[in-house]
C-alpha cells in the first residue's frame, strides 16, 4: 500500500538500527517513552527492542484510550446498555474491556443488552435516524483523533433535530497525560522511571499539530520527535532522539512531515472547540485523576449529552489488586513483572484493559511472544 | 484505536464524502474535516473520516533521508 509498504522495508530499518547503533555514546544510556499504543505496538510487531543497541530502553505509555479508560466508566456504559430503551454504540475495542464484578458490554449483549459495535461515529447517527422509537447512545472514547469525528455528529443531530441520540463523552487529552507523567513523583522525585525523551503521537498530531509539545521541550527539557507509526518511522524516530540527547538539545522535531504541520488541522480543531469544552479533571485508568484532561459536551449541546440525559454516575469500584495495569501505564513495570500475564490474563481471558486492546502493552508483549526479555524476534518487511 | 490509513481518494462526492481506495478495497468517506481534497490525493483516515491529506513531496523526502543512509553505509 502506497505511504505503508515504502516505511516497512525490513534492510532500511537494518541499516536505520545500525545507524542507531553507531550513534549511541556508550557510556550513556537512553530511555525514550512511546506515549501512543500504536507505537507499541508497531515496535513489538517489528521487533524494534531487538534492533536496538543494550543501552537504548523503550518505555511504553499509557497512550491506549481503551486502556486508560476507569473501570467505573466501563460500568457506566455497562449499565446504559442495560436499559431496555436504550441502544448502545461504541468502537469494537470497547466490548470486551472487563468492568468491576468481571462483567462486560459483550456479556451484557449476551444478557440480551442491545450494544452495536460501530465503525465510524457516523453509523451511530444513522442507528438514531432508523430507530426514532429507542435511545441511541454513542459511547465516546479516543484521543485528538476521535474526537473531531464525535463533533461533526453531534453538530449534525442538532441541526436535524434528532431527539433520539445523545453521546456519552470520554475524550481526553494527550498533552495533559504527558504533563502528568512528568510531573509524576516517579519521574521528578524518585527517578525510578528515567526518561530522556517522548516519541510524539503521529495521528494525534495531524490534528492538534507539533505545537503543543513544545512546551515540554522547554519546560521539562525533554526531546519530543514526533514519529509515524511505521517501523522506520520509528527508528528514525529514536535516531533523532539519540541525535538530541548526545547534543544536549531538546526540542520538538517531527519526523511525521507527510501529514503532520506545526499547526495541525485547524478545522478539526475549531469543530472541538465549538462542540467540546474542558473538564476541570478527569479519571485515568493507571494516572489517577488529572486536570484539565478530559473533555465534555458543552451547555448548547445540552440536549445531547448522554451524561445529562441519563444521570449517569460514575462509581470507583476497586480493581483487581493483582492486575498491574497502573504500573505498566505509567511505564514503571513491564507486563511481564505482573504475576497474571500469560496465564490467568491472556487476549481471550483479559483481566485488565492492557491486555484488551492490541495496543496495550500488555497484549503487544503476548501478541508477539515476549515472556522474559530480551526475546528475538524477526523483522517482517 | 487512533490508527489512521492512507488511501487515495477515487472519487468526491457532494455531500463531503469521498469513495477512497485502499490497496483495491473502496470505502466510503467523510471529508467533514478537511476542505477542497481532490481525486488522486492520498488521505489519511481513521474510523471513517479523513484526517488530513498526506503530503507527497514530505514523504519524498523523509524516504530520501533513508535512501541517503543506504549509500553512505555502502547499500
Ligand atoms: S497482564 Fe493482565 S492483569 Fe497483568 S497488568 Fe497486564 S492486563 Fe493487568
Amino acid at each position: 500500500m502506497k505511504y505503508v509498504d515504502e516505511f516497512r522495508d525490513g534492510q532500511r530499518a537494518r541499516q536505520l538500527a545500525g545507524a542507531i547503533a553507531e550513534e549511541v555514546e556508550e557510556e550513556r544510556s537512553y530511555h525514550f517513552m512511546e506515549f501512543c499504543g500504536g507505537h507499541t505496538h508497531a515496535i513489538f510487531r517489528y521487533g524494534v527492542p531487538d534492533l536496538l543497541p543494550e543501552n537504548v530502553h523503550m518505555v511504553h505509555g499509557p497512550g491506549c484510550p481503551v486502556c486508560v479508560l476507569p473501570m467505573g466508566r466501563v460500568d457506566a456504559a455497562i449499565d446504559l446498555a442495560r436499559r431496555p430503551e436504550v441502544i448502545l454504540c461504541t468502537y469494537g475495542d470497547l466490548l470486551r474491556v472487563p468492568g468491576s464484578r468481571k462483567s462486560s458490554l459483550l456479556q451484557a449483549r449476551a444478557a440480551g443488552a442491545d450494544v452495536r459495535m460501530i465503525y465510524s461515529a457516523a453509523d451511530s447517527l444513522q442507528i438514531a435516524r432508523d430507530n426514532p422509537d429507542r435511545e441511541v447512545v454513542f459511547f465516546a472514547i479516543g484521543f485528538e483523533t476521535t474526537t473531531p469525528p464525535t463533533a461533526v455528529v453531534l453538530k449534525q443531530a442538532h441541526a436535524e433535530g434528532i431527539e433520539n441520540f445523545s453521546v456519552a463523552c470520554n475524550h481526553v487529552l494527550t498533552p495533559a497525560a504527558i504533563t502528568h507523567i512528568l510531573e509524576s513523583p516517579e519521574v521528578r522525585e524518585l527517578g525510578t522511571l528515567p526518561l530522556d525523551g517522548f516519541i510524539g503521537p503521529s495521528h494525534v498530531s495531524t490534528v492538534i499539530g507539533s505545537a503543543p509539545y513544545e512546551f515540554f521541550a522547554e519546560e521539562y527539557e525533554k526531546p519530543v520527535v514526533i514519529g509515524g507509526f511505521e517501523p522506520l518511522d520509528v527508528l528514525q524516530a529514536i535516531r533523532m532522539l539519540v541525535r538530541q540527547v548526545n547534543a544536549g538539545r531538546a526540542e520538538v522535531e517531527n519526523e511525521f512531515t507527510r501529514a503532520v504541520t506545526r499547526a495541525g488541522n485547524r478545522k478539526a480543531q475549531a469543530l472541538v472547540a465549538d462542540v467540546f469544552e474542558l473538564r476541570k479533571q478527569f479519571e485515568w485508568r493507571g494516572l489517577g485523576t488529572v486536570p484539565y484532561s478530559g473533555l465534555r459536551i458543552k451547555e448548547a449541546y445540552a440536549a445531547f449529552d448522554a451524561e445529562r440525559r441519563f444521570a449517569v454516575e460514575v462509581g470507583r469500584p476497586r480493581e483487581n489488586q493483582a492486575c498491574l495495569c497502573p504500573s505498566v501505564l505509567r511505564g514503571v513495570a513491564k507486563p511481564t513483572d505482573c504475576t497474571l500475564y500469560g496465564t490467568t490474563c491472556t487476549p481471550d481471558n483479559p483481566i485488565g484493559s492492557c491486555m484488551v486492546s492490541s495496543e496495550g502493552a500488555c497484549a503487544a508483549y503476548y501478541a508477539y511472544g515476549r515472556t522474559r526479555e530480551p526475546a528475538v524476534a524477526p523483522v517482517d518487511a | 484505536m487512533c490508527l489512521a490509513v492512507p488511501g487515495r481518494v477515487a472519487e468526491v462526492r457532494e455531500d463531503e464524502t469521498a469513495l477512497v481506495d485502499f490497496s483495491g478495497v473502496r470505502k466510503e468517506v467523510s471529508l467533514a474535516l478537511v476542505d477542497g481534497v481532490e481525486v488522486d490525493e492520498y488521505v489519511l483516515v481513521h474510523v471513517g473520516y479523513a484526517l488530513q491529506r498526506i503530503d507527497p513531496e514530505e514523504a519524498e523526502r523523509t524516504l530520501a533521508l533513508f535512501a541517503e543512509m543506504e549509500q553512505l553505509q555502502g547499500g
